[in-house]
């Protein structure tokens, strides 16, 4: 029993994490697509279109991932967690359903035609199908984070005797007051993700001189469209979120926060520090007082209950992991905010284009969003634990009573491997068209 | 509003299999009849262009499935656990095949990426063919030894196969003698319709020779069609039953022999979309006809403890079905008008159109 928990949950998160590489830029530089053509219908200088057409390659390759990658996670729901889905499926295959009705269709369509039919249908309309195909992408996450935000906040439900849920107010599921700041939030970062791609590749282009124009182009759109969304994504959608997370996940606010035992006045707030389990403690711990419950509650002596407050099996399973998760991901986007406005600050004083160390830094960024949406995703899901549906099903009880820790096993090991391949194929394709460059344009 | 969710849901996985059908087809055609580097290109673009926007029905599909009969989708994933897996690693080799062949101009690279995409295309269409013969066979719901139920009611676990390899054991698997008929009907159903996709969206130079050879194929369809109707009722007797109480149904094996009649005459059809149009009459036909035999049973039960399941012990509550229904409805609208636009645009021969992101 504990095997097969183990092994099923170590599937799904591995396979969610390749997944969400994808979309996650796949939704943020369908906006940037869009930014370039609509600039390119206004002013007619052929390098935005191009730019469009060059990032539209990139957003195909990722797109073909992401449905690749992303059916095994519709199928996992039925094969590993066969009991959380009967039990469930009345409620959030409504918008899981919903997302393949309403945006797949939208986007795939779109996509084939943006990128086949620039000849056939005039400039107009190639921009309304770049919008169709940013629609589409955006309305995916939409639908997606309603689902998980039903499993972080459950809204609108009944339970029946027999221990099923079922729907009574589907307007609920899209008022669900969790679902507009994790939503904003979450595309956010994925414009950040891209713009830190689209930066990275204009100050590769800049270092190796060649494409420079287009170089110069993509890094200036980067670093403004970057600089712009990582302060949001930090302020307001990042504090809004966890501010959520404070009123209706307390248990999951304190273990992230590393709040092992409750204050009497203000809670402090943790820079650095590693939970230290057996003793209940931070070790190493910096911290700066009062400023957590300032933040939370805008009172600088508002009590924050820590772990102490809640039962053991309360808790999320494994606090390290979430603490770690949380702070990686806040640590990373106050740098990411830092290094931004630096670079914009000599783009303005027209200095950036020469500024060869800050180009180099810019250009091996790009892993670091990535790790950062990870792990705020890896936050959001580990914090929900030890629950599936927050506070109603426990994680234990939604796997498959028939699937054997064995059969998962196998799977997990083919997934990895194919995986590894699909990895190390998908580099070798994005790197090839980044090589190639933009095109310019052939009548 | 439950029979209503059920007919949505056939015709989506219907319009799936006719649609993806073809590029699964195309995958067989070109694994044993594409020879000239020419004729590889074009027919893996003829799949190429449009399998990812074919997809899109399974997924919409599955998630609608999810949403009107979760009971029906947990019990079946988690019971046909390893083919299902098995599936999709085999989409994922079929994908991969398709959009990186035309990616380097190295032979190695494209032999491997061809090979990839037809083999998996083919097991994919015997597991498909499988996966239905499960279906109208029925399985041990509950997993019941001596008499006694090991799960829940509704829950059960298929190995791939069972020692004795007959439908007829108290526990058979995945994989049987029967399910294999089925499977390999469904192997040359989606050969025939690839090639008639083929044949209808190129100008590749074995059109003609592709002509015959789904003659060819319709005379084996045809042998293994009248074969399987025998055994079909020693695995389940009561298969006729629905069509004997409401003769109406029989409208669905008519529509599967017009299309296995229809093709006899290939060679003579003039247009190409006629013929493609019988081999998509091959596929709704076979489809319906054995959903109607079971109807309203989704899954039958072959011990005698536990009730088949059927769409009204599996589906969702009556509420969360309407609301469906309202954007359902909606969706579907939308879902025509792009059709409709993507067709305009992207009608006629592929050949002339550029391929590779």
């Amino acid at each position: 029993m504990e095997d097969m928990l183990f092994y099923d949950r170590l599937q799904f998160a591995f396979t969610i994490t390749f997944h969400y590489i994808f979309p996650q830029l796949t939704m943020g530089l369908s906006l940037l697509i869009v930014y370039f053509k609509w600039k390119y219908l206004r002013n007619k200088i052929e390098k935005y279109n191009n730019a469009a057409k060059f990032f539209m390659k990139i957003f195909a390759i990722n797109f073909t991932m992401g449905v690749i990658t992303g059916i095994p996670m519709e199928f996992q729901f039925g094969t590993n967690w066969a009991k959380f889905s009967e039990l469930t499926g009345g409620i959030i295959g409504q918008t899981l359903a919903m997302e393949g009705m309403f945006s797949f269709f939208l986007e795939s369509s779109f996509l084939a035609l943006f990128i086949f039919g620039e000849k056939l249908m005039g400039q107009k309309l190639h921009f309304l199908t770049g919008f169709l195909v940013f629609l589409g992408s955006w309305a995916s996450g939409w639908f997606i984070l309603a689902t998980n935000a039903w499993m972080q906040h459950p809204v609108g439900y009944e339970i029946l005797d027999n221990g099923k849920y079922v729907l009574q107010n589907f307007s609920a599921l899209f008022s669900n007051p969790w679902l507009l700041p994790a939503f904003l939030h979450n595309q956010l970062a994925s414009v950040v993700t891209s713009s830190f791609v689209v930066a990275s590749i204009g100050a590769f282009y800049i270092l190796r001189n060649k494409h420079t124009e287009h170089g110069k182009l993509f890094l200036k759109t980067g670093v403004v469209f970057g600089l712009i969304s990582s302060i949001l994504l930090a302020f307001p959608t990042g504090d809004w979120n966890a501010k959520n997370v404070a009123k209706y996940q307390p248990a999951s606010f304190a273990a992230m926060e590393g709040i092992f035992e409750t204050e009497n006045a203000g809670a402090e707030i943790v820079l650095i520090g590693q939970p230290n389990m057996v003793e209940k403690k931070l070790d190493n711990k910096i911290a700066v007082p009062n400023i957590l419950s300032f933040l939370t509650y805008q009172e600088w002596d508002k009590q924050i209950p820590g772990m102490d407050q809640f039962k053991k099996e309360e808790l999320p399973d494994n606090i390290p992991a979430l603490y770690y998760s949380y702070h990686i991901m806040v640590g990373l986007g106050t740098i990411f905010i830092g290094i931004m406005a630096l670079a914009f600050f000599f783009l303005w004083q027209k200095k950036l284009y020469k500024l060869k160390p800050l180009l180099w830094i810019i250009m091996f960024l790009v892993p670091f969003p990535y790790i950062a949406n990870i792990t705020g995703w890896y936050t959001a899901e580990l914090g929900r634990q030890p629950y599936l549906v927050y506070g109603l099903l426990k994680t234990s009880d939604g796997i498959s009573p028939t699937v054997s820790s064995g059969n998962t096993l196998f799977t997990l090991l083919g997934f990895v491997a194919l995986y590894m391949l699909l990895g190390l194929l998908f580099l070798v394709l994005v790197g090839k068209t980044i090589n190639e460059g933009p095109k310019p344009q052939t009548h | 509003m439950e029979i209503f969710w059920y007919i949505i849901i056939a015709i989506v996985l219907a319009v799936f299999f006719i649609l993806d059908g073809y590029d699964f087809g195309t995958g067989i055609i070109h694994l044993f009849f594409a020879k000239k580097e020419k004729d590889k290109e074009v027919i893996a673009k003829s799949a190429g262009l449009f399998w990812d926007s074919n997809e899109v029905w399974l997924v919409a599909g599955g998630g609608m499935l999810f949403m009107a009969f979760p009971t029906f989708y947990a019990s079946v994933f988690s019971g046909f656990y390893l083919p299902l897996i098995i599936v999709l690693w085999l989409i994922i080799f079929r994908a991969i095949g398709l959009e990186f062949r035309s990616q380097f101009k190295y032979q190695m690279w494209k032999d491997i990426w061809d090979k990839s995409f037809g083999v998996s295309s083919l097991l994919l269409a015997l597991f498909f063919g499988i996966a239905l013969g499960n279906i109208v066979r029925g399985v041990n719901l509950g997993g019941v030894e001596n008499g006694v139920s090991v799960y829940e009611g509704h829950y059960f676990f298929l190995p791939l196969w069972d020692s004795s390899f007959s439908p007829l054991s108290k526990t058979p698997g995945v994989i049987d003698w029967f399910t294999i008929i089925i499977g390999l009907i469904s192997v040359v159903t989606l050969a025939i319709h690839g090639a008639n996709w083929v044949i209808l969206k190129t100008n590749s130079s074995i059109n003609n020779k592709l002509k015959s050879v789904i003659f060819k194929l319709n005379i084996v369809l045809t042998v293994l069609t009248i074969f399987s109707l025998i055994v079909w009722q020693i695995v389940n007797p009561n298969s006729l039953d629905n069509f004997i109480d409401k003769p109406y149904l029989i409208v669905f094996p008519i529509i599967y022999f017009i299309g296995l009649f229809g093709l006899f005459f290939i060679k003579k059809i003039k247009k190409d979309i006629y013929s493609f149009a019988l081999s998509t009459l091959l596929i709704l036909g076979g489809i319906t006809s054995s959903l109607a035999s079971l109807f309203p049973v989704i899954l039958p039960s072959i011990n005698e403890i536990n009730e088949p399941l059927t769409i009204y012990n599996t589906s969702a509550s009556e509420y969360g079905l309407s609301v469906a229904l309202t954007w359902g409805i909606i969706g579907f609208i939308l879902l025509f008008v792009y059709m409709i636009i993507q067709k305009r645009l992207m009608g006629g021969k592929i050949d002339k159109m550029d391929y590779g992101h």
